[in-house]
């Protein structure tokens, strides 16, 4: 156990210094990117661990990403202010929408066709009050003239990548929190056996709302922090169904069972999108997609529990 | 004030039967995905993708190589029904005992490819099949020759599969299947040859949707995502596997985009469709027609 935390601690360590130690500006724009993402992955995965596929995520990350945005442009709440708004209406969302889908008993393929329809509506409305978000065309947050600090707005990539680096590790502990309490097991018991579970004591719609709503709440977050990041949203980079099945494919690709397996899924997915695009630039356009496709169906027929997922088995460590 | 009025209604009636045309189209789409999952237990995610290799297929027969239009839509109906066929040989079948949600991320697997296909194939320009039709002028209100005409043949297409579902041997095995898989394969029926020909159908089915569709929008590679969440909702609206279910949800759905895009843009009716949607989804979970339980 003590090789385990000194192996964890030097891996932490590595990463807390190689900002200062490598200091190549793209590099670091490629790990700030897959640290994002690999939360956003992860955030999707602890729905998916428990049979509860959600094409909604893109939604919930849409609206992190443009309430933040509107907040500041608009009325000019910092978003400091802004995200917990834009988390607290995701929060909202994710009751509204999840509540009655788990007090009627809508699952598999049902809950699946529900959230696409909440990613629907997310692409919808911001492309339709296009007077205020941009619409199709994308939007910018304002550059701020006072405190950076304050508009969450950095120049520096080693700032952001310690961020990003913070918000990741943040979001392996909630995994592990919720790997390690007495949820875990309910949920489990209720993706094999809904009645088997409500019968054993288990309050099935509760415990499926709570574990909605962590989800959801960790998607906004990753979706305000990418438009901060960025300092450039469309619908098609934050929200709808695209990036829904985006979220689905990495979570699958890395291996949705186990904690590290959403982060080796961005690692897969981004460097193989960023080697595409630098090897064989404007060629590459849908290449990168169209391997994602064929990999993904050949992940869910051969190897459906991911990369990291059937080494870690195949290797016999417990999680 | 009453001119206000009169020209008002003749815009809602116009609205009106736009939407019962642009039903009849989503009707056919319900109609093929419904069959899908009504008989194999399988999204396909990747619906409108096959629809989308269609449109591309009307446009470069009829645009590109001067192939009559109604030379190239058999064509085209019997290309997707193939898709159809190779997209359950090659990734449906392998998944047939695993659980559904793999089966219906695969065929998002699928989608994936299919879209990024037409991409790096046909590249992402709009491509219009450039048959212009001409508009019929009804009084005041005005409707296009296309929609007319893929009303008509979404009615056809739909009348001659419920015929063969109703009149032939296979149909009625189909149909049996739908209702118990387990059952059928124990009374002599080849369920794995009744799947391929199902899918076949299904695939053909969303042949003669892009031949209607290709009359009405551009083609380009991400139609599909337009034209596929519309597609999902009537089915589940109408109950999945429900066949008059999905297409009275159609003309819901339809008359809902229309009138409500009447009043303000098109995004709107859109947004009005899917929020009814979700609310009707806790009314009748179970889609229109189920009973209350």
């Amino acid at each position: 156990m003590n090789a385990r935390l000194l192996a964890f601690a030097i891996a932490g360590a590595a990463l807390i210094a190689l900002p200062f130690i490598h200091r190549d500006p793209y590099h670091l724009h490629i790990l700030i990117l897959i640290l994002i993402w690999s939360f956003a992955y992860t955030s999707w995965s602890m729905m998916g661990r428990f049979g509860l596929v959600s094409l909604g995520h893109g939604g919930f990350m849409g609206v992190g990403a443009y309430v933040t945005a509107l907040l500041w442009n608009h009325l000019g709440i910092w978003p400091w202010i802004g995200i917990p708004i834009a988390l607290v209406c995701a929060g909202a969302l994710a009751i509204v929408v999840g509540y009655p889908c788990f007090r009627f008993r809508i699952t598999g393929h049902y809950f699946v066709l529900v959230t696409l329809a909440l990613s629907g509506i997310v692409l919808q409305i911001i492309t339709a009050t296009r007077d205020y978000t941009g619409g199709s065309l994308g939007y910018t947050p304002e550059r701020t003239t006072g405190n950076h600090v304050l508009a969450l707005q950095f120049d520096d990539k080693t700032t952001w990548y310690m961020i990003a680096l913070g918000v990741w590790a943040g979001g392996l502990l909630i995994w592990r929190w919720v790997d390690r309490s007495m949820d875990r097991y309910a949920l489990e018991a209720i993706s094999e056996d809904e009645d088997a579970a409500a019968a054993a004591g288990v309050n099935v719609t509760w415990e499926k709302l709570k574990i909605t709503v962590i989800s959801a709440l960790m998607t906004a977050f990753a979706g305000a922090l990418y438009c901060q990041y960025q300092m450039f949203i469309s619908p098609d980079t934050v929200s709808g169904i695209a990036v829904s099945l985006q979220m689905v494919f990495a979570a699958i690709v890395g291996g949705l069972y186990v904690a590290l397996g959403p982060t080796v899924g961005a690692v897969i997915t981004i460097l193989m999108a960023e080697i595409l695009r630098v090897g064989f630039g404007t060629r590459a356009v849908g290449w990168d997609n169209l391997i994602y496709g064929v990999l993904l169906v050949l992940f869910i027929i051969f190897l459906p529990k991911g990369i990291l997922g059937s080494l870690l088995a195949r290797l016999g460590v417990r999680r | 004030m009453q001119a206000f009025l009169d020209i008002f209604d003749i815009y809602l009636l116009e609205a009106a039967i736009n939407g019962i045309l642009f039903g009849g189209v989503l009707a056919l789409l319900a109609l093929g995905l419904n069959l899908i999952f009504g008989v194999i237990d399988v999204t396909w995610i990747c619906y409108a993708e096959l629809i989308m290799i269609g449109m591309y297929g009307m446009y470069y027969l009829v645009s590109v190589y001067g192939v009559p239009y109604w030379v190239a839509a058999p064509i085209c109906i019997l290309l997707v029904a193939g898709l159809g066929m190779l997209l359950h040989f090659l990734v449906i079948a392998p998944l047939l005992s695993s659980p559904p949600i793999n089966q219906l991320l695969a065929t998002g697997g699928v989608l994936f490819f299919l879209q990024s296909f037409a991409t790096v194939a046909f590249g992402i320009e709009f491509h219009n099949i450039g048959i212009q039709l001409p508009v019929l002028r009804f009084g005041e209100m005005n409707f296009s020759y296309a929609r007319l005409l893929s009303f008509a043949a979404a009615l056809v297409g739909m009348v001659s599969v419920y015929v063969f579902m109703k009149r032939t041997y296979t149909g009625t095995a189909i149909r049996a299947i739908a209702q118990d898989r387990q059952i059928m394969a124990l009374m002599g029926v080849d369920t794995r040859k009744i799947y391929l020909i199902t899918s076949a159908l299904g695939g053909s089915l969303a042949g003669l949707a892009a031949c209607l569709l290709v009359l009405l929008y551009d083609v380009h590679p991400f139609i599909g995502l337009s034209i596929g969440p519309i597609t999902f909702l009537v089915c589940v609206l109408g109950g999945l596997g429900n066949f008059v279910g999905g297409f009275v949800a159609a003309f819901v759905f339809a008359e809902i985009i229309s009138l409500g895009g009447m009043f303000s843009d098109l995004e709107w009716g859109y947004v009005l469709a899917f929020g009814f949607f979700i609310i009707m989804m806790f009314i009748r979970p179970a889609g229109l027609l189920s009973r209350r339980q």
